[in-house]
């Protein structure tokens, strides 16, 4: 999940008996599965927690970028280089998408993304991990892309139209990546030498944990995820996505020839699902709360190149007025 | 027989084109908005894109059991033959920019010509190139233009950047012999036709802002097409090759 820990600031559901008329006429329509639009009335609540959610999944968009462009210079053949310079194109048109989508809440880029650089919004906790091998441009691809897919395309079917229509195009680029990442990882373990299988079940041991927690705090813990699924934004709970996500990623990880660093990983024939071992959760709120291992670097790096291109952006700015006058003169 | 001087003028497409767009990689994460980093990523992808076309069909010529990959991760500085221009650092947004812009016209130029080559293959590559080259040079164009017409600040950082890359626009508008003798031959671009090209787009576009155009680059010792590069493309190509250097029995 590319948004983790969304504040709804609402601490209980009301019932419908409780709602006004018009609250109760939104609640309907989300029940309805009729579609919430930028011109429709919406509670506050639910208009606030969205511009936090789809910003926060933008902002991991770009962020992400970061531990990939750590790489795109060193990637070690022609091939590869192409494929990771158009997924980093691609995580930047899908950041475009979705703060193009925010907006349609009356929230404004420029200042969501100053909450980003001061530190108040957040982005996936996933991206404060380095990267530090080339396994791990194909373990991001796997499994990081894999995680974030299991949840967006559930957001497909989120109630708001433009996060929802957002997600249906982000969707398609994000699987192709998956298939590409899954594929550099095969191509090192059937292909490669003892030390690049080496590299990818190092890859593998340090991003697994670290890639299950992007799908949020488990249920019990997770206070905003009854109202955020009363509005529908929230299709499925955490647990289940996360449960999805390592059914469906078991079988890859043994076709690889790979093991997870979880020696609880077995197979539930009872409930027909693989249980798993405990995941630190103690690390996943340091991280989250900006104590990971690079979360001052990644903020740091989007801060300055925000600050650095100012003069950029003003001189963009003051050349589009001197035309402008130019062609009304 | 013009086979080692095709050689080189492929390498001398395909580095320039590799090593440019290795420039623009490092710009990932660090661009001035968000519409940049998507354009920086996407003019980088067309490059690198270019360079293997140019790289495999060098390979084919060479025909010495390297492939593209092994012309691009596995010579060294003194046998790359990319412009000196493309191989210079970022700097800032201005020197990326107008890196580009000189690069594109005189890319663009080299393209729209080899589109007629007697030589097919470059035909092909070229006519596809062309296409992707001619975005870039609308765009880099007019940041020369909005960086030269924007601010003082931003006018006066392009002013700082033209003397520091105009020395290597010596190599846009010479060539060597064997060039010289491919394009006699209809198979590469005429150079006097390629930087009389150049020269124009380079002054209308700087006659746009009113940025004072420098007088001629002159030859000074350094030369791209002879291996003799600045300082900078050794380190570049340090970054670059690392993993097929470190791990050479290494499949990717």
């Amino acid at each position: 999940m590319y948004a983790q820990l969304v504040e709804t600031g609402v601490k209980r559901l009301k019932s419908l008996e409780e709602m006004s008329p018009e609250e109760r006429a939104f609640q309907e329509k989300i029940d309805a599965e009729i579609k919430i639009e930028a011109k429709n009335w919406m509670p506050d609540a639910y208009r606030q927690t969205l511009i936090r959610q789809i910003s926060q999944h933008a902002h991991s968009e770009i962020v992400g970028m970061l531990p990939e462009g750590n790489w795109v210079t060193r990637a070690p053949s022609l091939k590869r280089k192409l494929q990771l310079m158009a997924k980093i194109q691609d995580e930047a048109g899908h950041g475009l998408y979705l703060y193009s989508a925010m907006e349609t809440l009356g929230a404004d880029r420029d200042e969501e993304i100053a909450k980003l650089h001061s530190g108040k919004a957040k982005y996936s906790s996933i991206f404060n991990y380095p990267t530090l091998s080339w396994a791990d441009m194909g373990a991001v691809g796997w499994l990081v892309d894999g995680a974030a897919i299991v949840n967006q395309v559930v957001l497909q079917r989120t109630s708001y139209g433009p996060y929802s229509r957002a997600m249906v195009r982000i969707c398609k680029e994000e699987s192709f990546h998956q298939r590409q990442g899954y594929e550099l990882l095969l191509t090192m373990m059937r292909h490669g030498t003892q030390a690049q299988k080496d590299m990818v079940q190092d890859a593998i041991n340090r991003l697994w944990w670290p890639a299950l927690m992007m799908f949020g705090p488990s249920d019990e813990h997770s206070p905003n995820s009854a109202q955020s699924m009363a509005w529908k934004i929230k299709r499925q709970t955490n647990d289940e996505l996360r449960q999805r996500f390592i059914d469906q990623t078991v079988p890859q990880l043994e076709l690889l020839g790979c093991t997870a660093p979880d020696p609880e990983l077995k197979w539930n024939a009872e409930r027909g699902h693989y249980d798993f071992g405990d995941i630190q959760w103690d690390e996943f709120y340091e991280v989250i709360k900006g104590n990971g291992p690079c979360n001052q670097e990644r903020v740091a790096t989007r801060r300055k190149a925000i600050e650095d291109g100012a003069w950029v952006r003003e001189a963009a700015v003051a050349y589009a007025r001197k035309q402008q006058n130019k062609n009304a003169a | 027989m013009h086979k080692q001087a095709l050689i080189q003028y492929l390498l001398l497409l395909g580095d320039s084109a590799l090593v440019q767009g290795q420039r623009l990689c490092e710009w990932c994460g660090k661009a001035p908005a968000l519409e940049e980093e998507l354009a920086l990523m996407n003019v980088g992808l067309d490059l690198v894109g270019q360079a293997r076309n140019w790289l495999d069909y060098a390979a084919e010529l060479q025909d010495d059991g390297r492939d593209a990959d092994a012309l691009a991760f596995r010579r060294d500085e003194r046998a790359y033959r990319n412009l000196l221009l493309v191989e210079q650092p970022n700097g800032d947004y201005a020197v990326t920019m107008l890196k580009q812009f000189l690069y594109d016209a005189w890319h663009h130029a080299t393209l729209e010509a080899l589109t007629a080559s007697s030589d097919e293959r470059i035909a092909g590559i070229a006519a596809k190139a062309l296409k992707e080259v001619t975005y870039h040079l609308r765009r880099s164009g007019e940041w020369v233009q909005r960086l030269g017409g924007g601010t003082e600040e931003s006018r006066r950082r392009m002013l700082e950047a033209i003397p520091a890359l105009w020395r290597f626009t010596v190599e846009l508008s010479v060539a060597n012999d064997g060039e010289v003798q491919l394009a006699q031959a209809g198979i590469a671009a005429d150079p006097a036709q390629i930087a009389q090209h150049w020269l124009n787009t380079v002054t209308a576009i700087f006659a746009s802002v009113d940025l004072p155009l420098p007088k001629a680059a002159s030859h000074f010792y350094l030369d791209g097409r002879k291996g003799l590069h600045t300082e900078h493309l050794g380190l570049l190509l340090a970054e670059m090759q690392f993993l097929p250097r470190a791990y050479p029995d290494a499949t990717w």
